[in-house]
């Protein structure tokens, strides 16, 4: 008899057929809790993720950069916004996941507490940071939430602009003085390494990943994402003449996949422990700019109350 | 702290139409405080480039939903009344078209 199978079971029966899981379906309490997690995190990192490249938009060389970088940055506030509402179907407030954030009680992405010192950084975030999201996102977007799986649709196009305008910095850049090959070199020799280190630590140390990937959360693993990631990337570096910052790098043409070194999880544990160049910056930047605009959001809620009820 | 008894403006679901003709479509939900700003935003977020020509913006709170235990009986009504479908009439045979 059908009714004698528990709500678990008809749940993971559903993931088993491939179903997509929606707001108001039965769920259990783990899985809720690990999405409500992982997607706050997500969209924490939309946001603090335009810190380092808002230091850029009053300095971008030409008129025509700084409507790019403005554009981008604009989009990355959009991406929060759709996965802050994905978040809040699960019956969540984002009161409460950005307040989390400004008590420091919720992570985001390790790789935005990295400085951006140069022009040229611009050109290395958006080819390789939103590079990497592009691998994980397009992953993300097969996931088993449906509300999750939307945004990460809606984001994944937005995704190949930032992907690509940053790859046409560095390849200008590379065809520029000898000035300018140094300085993209030295902007892809500081954001490989962490970029690297944005699909998360090596399978067997990652806690969540056996539980997202049962609940087809994860589809891919954090290594596999990794590798893919590498795999597309290298030949990308090799047409513009950058050199990636890794002597053990060798394709093996019986796998058809790049080696590469090993990576320093020290530094990033240690980045996410709050270690990191601008972890304190980050933070600061982020509540001054949610408290100066306190008084925005009083006013229009003022306004609104005025002429509207 | 000042962000404690903070609002974050009221929750609205977007639907946006893309192209003249079509059916409007769930984009996403923002928030907003009033229904001038929802529109604006809605603009900003879910048309910047070119996905709309026309959006509705509706208070979150003011859509009725049907939930997932209503799947079975709620719908049954659709399920035991096979004639409302075409197929399920015969057609004499040598009829090309009806």
């Amino acid at each position: 008899m059908s009714e004698t199978i528990s709500k678990e079971q008809a749940f993971d029966q559903k993931l088993a057929n491939g179903q997509v899981i929606e707001p108001k379906d039965w769920m259990p309490e783990r899985y809720r809790n690990q999405l409500i997690r992982m997607m706050s995190q997500h969209a924490h990192s939309e946001v603090v993720g335009m810190l380092p490249e808002g230091n850029w938009i009053t300095r971008a060389p030409s008129l025509e950069r700084k409507l790019v970088l403005l554009a981008k940055v604009q989009d990355e506030a959009g991406h929060a916004l759709y996965i802050y509402s994905a978040t809040e179907t699960l019956g969540v407030d984002r009161k409460e996941l950005i307040d989390q954030l400004h008590e420091g009680k919720a992570k985001y992405s390790s790789i935005f507490n990295y400085p951006t010192l140069t022009w040229a950084d611009m050109g290395a975030i958006g080819w390789l940071v939103d590079g990497a999201a592009i691998v994980n996102q397009t992953a993300l977007a097969k996931c088993s939430y449906g509300p999750y799986s939307r945004a990460m649709i809606r984001i994944c196009k937005e995704e190949n602009f930032h992907n690509k305008q940053g790859y046409q910095i560095l390849a200008r850049m590379m065809q520029g003085t000898e000035v300018q090959k140094k300085m993209a070199q030295d902007a892809v020799n500081r954001w490989w390494w962490p970029s690297l280190m944005m699909f998360g630590p090596t399978d067997k140390d990652s806690p969540n990943s056996a539980d997202l990937m049962k609940w087809k959360v994860k589809l891919h693993s954090n290594d596999d994402l990794r590798q893919r990631f590498i795999d597309r990337t290298v030949p990308q570096a090799d047409a513009i003449g950058i050199k990636i910052p890794d002597p053990e790098l060798k394709y093996n043409e019986k796998t058809r996949h790049y080696e590469f070194g090993q990576i320093n999880w020290d530094e990033f544990y240690s980045v996410i422990r709050g270690n990191g160049p601008c972890n304190h910056e980050r933070m600061k930047a982020r509540t001054k700019a949610h408290k100066d605009g306190k008084w925005v959001r009083e006013a229009v809620e003022a306004y609104a109350a005025k002429h509207f009820n | 702290m000042a962000t404690n008894n903070d609002t974050q403006l009221k929750l609205w679901e977007v639907f946006t139409q893309e192209k003249a003709g079509a059916s409007f479509e769930h984009a996403g939900s923002l928030r907003a405080s009033d229904n001038e700003m929802a529109l604006l935003n809605a603009r900003d977020v879910y048309a910047r480039r070119n996905e709309a020509v026309n959006i509705w913006v509706v208070p979150s709170e003011s859509i009725t939903a049907s939930t997932p235990e209503d799947q079975g009986p709620f719908f049954d009504p659709a399920n035991d009344k096979a004639y409302r479908h075409p197929n399920f009439y015969k057609t004499p045979a040598g009829i090309k078209q009806i």
